[in-house]
Parts: structure tokens; C-alpha cells; sequence
């Protein structure tokens, strides 16, 4: 009997073949083209293959036309269609992802994405500012903030204090509160100032996973040089890569996320709230916190222990949380996305907060007080609503004698 | 058709500016290279050439900090003949450099057809390297270039920006050195896992750079950070305070 000649694997079965490689990959076979992820995700509208599409395309053997598309990088990598898939694929980490490398292998990058990658690749951060600036947030702080291998070279508590927490001088005011309430509490803490580098995570999430490899490596370098029991972070993205993508590189540290550390050690921080705070708030869920890694009572109960303040909760909270629009990369293509959708998550979320009566939006990410300030800025009903890290409000109201 | 991009290293604005103890340049230890930004339109116009089947590209670069990692991206954009100049860096003035650059093109045989290099960079002092190379060489040169196309065996077709929104096109026949403004698009991402494959591959030719010769360079007498001019105000204290003093003259002068 004649065999027979193996057909040439089409680009669809190249892709299919490597998605099956990746962490639980396979399952996109137990699809059921329910339609969920689509209805979900926060940009369906406007993406010529949403998720679901996205697997047909997979099956009907085109998805090279998936990729000819540019509304895969509508993705805000939010996590809202993984957590709905009632077969647990793995859409945000593998599919999405794996979309997006294939647009940046062939060239097809937006050009504001481009610019956050290369100053990633440069600089070591997604703002293009000069690595020896990091640790310029802590000048002024007393007692100092300590730099590891500066100051000490043990230390009980490793920051990571990423990015935006770095440099971006609005989510600065978060860090520099996160470093009040450390000193209050006694912690002993230190930071590894010029020697970190972004985490990655986002720019992962936007493709450019060689690019997350290098940045990890640096990362390991520079955490493999001191002794320390636990790391911290005020970034749920820093805090996803380093628990749960590190590893799988050889850099494994216990982390926590600054409100899963702060909600620890409740105790010793309720007796310093003291100011009371007349406020109404609102507490936005972020993404790599919540559905991500399933964080989701450690932030309301450091908000309940605040005197004065009263918790209400918007319609999309806990796992249905909206995401800010800025993951995945999305937090660098605010043009791209405007173009394709005139319509930003941000304000969305802004007008939730107010219909829920909160006249304050708590965060618990690095880049959601300015998202959400800057969408609050040009939606009426929003006006006037603060927005407010965890950690800003728990050191507004602390008193310490 | 041969294509040979000069490309130079310069300080990278991001970091701090730091003179030297003479007060006469910048200090170099304390300074970050980076690739000048119209050189890398020079690679990515030679790339795109390459692409439309031009030919072989050839990129020189001084032996400098970081000259590796943009040689390895540019090699990653496309098939490219990498060289870099060894030898004590100090600093060079855009005609020694030119010098060294024609020298080695001349020793090395490259036969261009075409030399491509940025048309400016912030660090030019004494003229741009282009139109020194060119005469050094012996080739015409055309500057401001933001377009070129291959239109025969030995010609182009260059679009070349001028003063108040005008722009040329023009025939220039080939051997010619231009002076790139801008790329014909703007230069491409490249994923870093190609920059790694490429550090494999492709490797990374070594040329002893000439001798520095430091005529036609200018004198720096002095060099110094601005200095606050007479007529300048600089309003001290936290955001809020200096926004409170600026509302407040912006309402003295009307302004507001």
C-alpha cells in the first residue's frame, strides 16, 4: 500500500503545535465554542477574532489570518475571559500571548508598544528614564530607605518596587506612603534600587516574552546577591511575575503583595489609624491581584479597619472586576486603542465608582491612579472623585506617636 | 549593488550630562553611548534597500560602549556585514572620524556603491560626518534625505527635505554618499529573542581604526551646563507652591 507523502504543516499547524507545548495548551482541544470569552472580554467588540473566534480560526486551519489583523493588540490581557471559560483554557496567558509574539515576530507592532519595548530592552524600564534614577523616589525619606548592597546585605524584606512605582511621580505618592507605614510598623526592609529592572510581566503579556527572559535574568542577578526572607511588591504585575513565571527560571522567593503584607500584620497597624476618614469608597479589584492570583478580602479588610471609611462595592467587583485597560501592554497603546474603539475601560470604571455612591476609588496598582484620575478628569459625573492606593490611605489616616 | 552605513555612537540624552574636570567635554566615564538616532534611519533605509533587492549592506561603527548591541540589532533587521573600528575612543571629532571611516573603506575594498549615514547628530561640533566622507571619497553627497529608491544600475531616486515644508526629488547617480534623515519607514521593532539568535550567528569584524588626525576640528574653549540668564526667574519650592507663583504672574502679566 502506497504511503501517503506528509503534507507540509500549514502556518495554523505550526502555531496549534506550539500552543500545545505550553502550559496547559492542550486544553484548547476541549473548546466549547460557547462564546463566553468573547462576550466577556472588554474589548470583544472591536477585535476581528476575539478569543472564541480565535480558537475557530484554529480549527477551520486559518489562523494566518488571525494574525494579519491588528485588533489582537486590542487585548488588555485583563484575565475576564480565562476566568469565565468553563474549560479552563488558558486564553490570556498562552492563546493571547502567543498571538501577539506572532504580530511582533512579523513586524506588526503598534508604534507607541514599540517605544515602551525599547526602553524596556535600553533602560530597563517600560518609561525610558535612566536606570540610575530608580531608588530617587526614596531621597528626602526619613529614616532612609536602605539599598541593598549599598546599605545592607541582609536584610528580612526585599521591595521590589517596579516601574511606575519607580518613576511615575503620581504612583509615587503610593510608595512613599508604602515606606511610612514600613518604618511605622518596624519592618526591616531594603530595595535594590539601580540594580532592578522592570519585572516584565506586561511586556510577556504583550508578546515579547524573550524580552520578559532578559529582564527576569537581570532581576535574578540582582536578587541572587543578598539574603532576605521574603519579597514585597506594590505591583500586582511584578507580584504575578515573581510568583508565578520566575520559577520556572530558577528565581523562587516567597513574594507578597503590599495588602496581602499590610493585612498580616493588621494587629499592629489598626491601633495607628487614628485619623478618621470621611469617605465613601469603592474597591477596584486589579487584575493580576484578583482573577489572576484570586486576591481578593486582604485589600477590603485594610479598608474596613480605616475609622470613618465605608466600603461600597461597584457592579463589576471581586472576579468580575473591569480591568483599567492597562495590561498586556495596554498601558502604552492608549492611542491605538482609542483609535480602534473610542472608548476606554478607565471611564467605564470611574462612573461605576460613582454610581456605586463612592466619592473615593481604591487601588491597589501602579498604574491605576493615574488611569483612573486622567478618566475621571473628563467624565462629569466623576469629577472630583479621588482615587487612592490602599497604601495612601491606610498612611493618611495613620498617627504615629 | 554594495551599501555601506557609517553609523556613530553619541551620548544618551536620558543620563545626566557630566563635563570633565578641564571643563573642555564631556566626561566619558560618566557617559552613556547610544546609537545616533539618523543613523539608525541610515541602517533601516539600507535594510529596506537590501530588502527590495538592492544588495549587500556593510555597517562601520567605532569600537565604542554598547557598540556591540547596536551592531547585533541591526544585524537582526536583515543580513549584514558588521565592522567595527578598534582603537583608543577618546574622543573624535566628525573629520577625524570621517577620515577613519573613508580609510577604511578604501583599505577594506568595499567598493560602495552607496553610503548611507545619519545627516546629523547632536554631538556635531565641526559639520556632519557626511559631506566630509564624501569628499574624501571623492563622491557627490545629498543631505536631508527622507526617501530613497532604487531607479537604475547606477542611479537613485532621493527625496530630500528643505526649509519651510519643501521637499525635492531628484536623480543621483551612483557612487554618492546621503545623508539620511529620515527612513523611507520608521525603524523597525526587532523581538530580543532575534537580537540573541543573531549574537550567535553573526559575527562582528574587527578593522584598526587610522590615526586620529585632528585637523579641521574646532577648539572647545569652554563647555558648561545653561546658566541662568539675567532675565530668568526660577521659582523655588513643591509643585504646589511654584504653581500658586506662576498663576500669580501669569495674572500680573495678563495672562491670565
Amino acid at each position: 500500500m502506497d504511503t501517503m507523502p506528509a503534507p507540509t504543516p500549514s502556518f495554523t499547524d505550526k502555531f496549534y503545535a506550539n500552543l500545545r507545548q505550553l502550559p496547559n495548551g492542550e486544553r484548547i482541544k476541549s473548546c466549547l465554542q460557547c462564546g463566553m470569552c468573547s462576550s466577556v472580554c472588554p474589548f470583544g467588540f472591536v477585535m476581528d477574532y476575539p478569543p472564541s473566534r480565535m480558537v475557530a480560526a484554529l480549527r477551520a486551519d486559518i489562523f494566518d489570518r488571525v494574525v494579519k489583523t491588528d485588533t489582537v493588540w486590542m487585548c488588555i490581557s485583563c484575565y475576564a475571559c480565562t476566568e469565565v471559560c468553563p474549560a479552563r483554557i488558558p486564553l490570556t496567558a498562552v492563546l493571547m500571548s502567543r498571538a501577539k509574539e506572532e504580530l511582533l515576530l512579523a513586524g506588526k507592532v503598534p508604534a507607541e508598544l514599540q517605544i515602551a519595548l525599547e526602553n524596556s530592552q535600553r533602560y530597563g524600564n517600560v518609561l525610558g528614564q535612566s536606570p540610575r534614577k530608580r531608588a530617587d523616589w526614596a531621597k528626602g525619606i526619613r529614616p532612609p530607605v536602605a539599598v541593598m548592597g549599598k546599605d545592607k546585605k541582609e536584610t528580612d524584606v526585599l521591595w521590589f518596587v517596579g516601574d511606575y512605582a519607580s518613576y511615575h511621580p503620581r504612583v509615587q505618592l503610593t510608595t512613599r506612603a508604602l515606606a511610612r507605614i514600613l518604618d511605622a510598623l518596624g519592618v526591616d526592609f531594603g530595595i535594590l534600587g539601580a540594580d532592578e529592572v522592570s519585572d516584565g510581566d506586561s511586556q510577556r503579556l504583550a508578546g515579547e516574552r524573550g524580552l520578559f527572559e532578559t529582564l527576569a535574568e537581570k532581576n535574578g542577578q540582582a536578587l541572587r546577591k543578598y539574603k532576605f526572607n521574603r519579597i514585597l511588591t506594590t505591583d500586582p504585575h511584578a507580584y504575578n511575575a515573581l510568583k508565578n513565571e520566575y520559577p520556572a527560571l530558577g528565581i523562587s522567593y516567597p513574594v507578597q503583595h503590599h495588602t496581602q503584607f499590610l493585612a498580616e500584620r493588621l494587629d499592629q497597624l489598626k491601633p495607628l489609624l487614628k485619623q478618621p476618614a470621611k469617605v465613601t469608597v469603592a474597591f477596584h479589584d486589579p487584575c493580576y491581584l484578583g482573577r489572576a492570583n484570586n486576591v481578593y478580602e486582604e485589600p477590603r479588610a485594610l479598608l474596613k479597619a480605616i475609622p470613618g471609611l465605608e466600603l461600597v462595592e461597584m457592579s463589576h467587583n471581586h472576579a468580575t472586576g473591569l480591568c483599567c485597560g492597562g495590561g498586556g501592554g495596554g498601558m502604552w497603546m492608549e492611542g491605538f486603542h482609542w483609535e480602534k474603539a473610542h472608548a476606554r475601560t478607565s471611564e467605564w470604571r470611574v462612573r461605576e465608582a460613582v454610581a456605586a455612591g463612592a466619592d473615593t476609588l481604591a487601588v491597589a496598582c501602579p498604574y491605576e491612579p493615574p488611569r483612573f484620575e486622567d478618566a475621571a478628569k473628563g467624565i462629569k459625573e466623576a469629577i472630583g472623585l479621588a482615587v487612592a492606593d490602599v497604601a495612601k490611605l491606610l498612611a493618611d489616616s495613620m498617627v504615629v506617636e | 549593488m554594495n551599501i555601506v552605513v557609517t553609523v556613530k555612537l553619541v551620548p544618551d540624552l536620558v543620563e545626566e550630562l557630566v563635563i570633565n574636570a578641564s571643563g573642555t567635554a564631556l566626561d566619558m566615564t560618566a557617559t552613556r553611548l547610544k546609537l545616533n538616532e539618523c543613523d539608525d534611519h541610515a541602517i533601516e533605509q539600507a535594510v529596506l534597500l537590501q530588502e527590495r533587492g538592492a544588495g549587500q549592506v556593510t555597517i562601520i561603527a567605532p569600537d565604542v560602549e554598547g557598540v556591540d548591541d547596536a551592531l547585533y540589532t541591526a544585524a537582526a533587521k536583515g543580513t549584514v556585514r558588521l565592522i567595527k573600528l578598534t582603537r583608543r575612543w577618546d574622543s573624535a571629532s566628525n573629520h577625524a572620524l570621517a577620515r577613519v571611516f573613508a580609510n577604511a573603506v578604501e583599505v577594506l575594498q568595499l567598493r560602495p556603491e552607496l553610503i548611507l549615514t545619519g545627516v546629523q547628530a547632536h554631538n556635531d561640533l565641526d559639520g556632519t560626518v557626511g559631506p566630509i566622507l564624501a569628499e574624501h571619497l571623492g563622491m557627490p553627497y545629498v543631505g536631508y534625505v527622507s526617501s530613497v529608491k532604487i531607479s537604475g544600475s547606477d542611479q537613485v531616486t532621493v527625496r530630500k527635505e528643505y526649509p519651510g515644508g519643501l521637499l525635492a526629488e531628484m536623480q543621483v547617480t551612483l557612487p554618492a554618499v546621503l545623508g539620511i534623515q529620515a527612513a523611507d519607514k520608521p525603524p523597525r521593532y526587532v523581538p530580543i529573542s532575534k537580537i540573541r539568535q543573531t549574537m550567535k550567528t553573526a559575527t562582528i569584524e574587527t578593522f584598526p581604526a587610522a590615526e586620529l588626525e585632528p585637523g579641521g576640528a574646532v577648539a572647545v574653549s569652554r563647555m558648561f551646563q545653561p546658566e541662568i540668564g539675567a532675565r530668568a526667574t526660577m521659582l523655588e519650592g513643591d509643585a504646589d507652591q511654584v504653581g500658586a507663583r506662576l498663576i500669580e504672574i501669569f495674572k500680573e502679566q495678563s495672562v491670565l
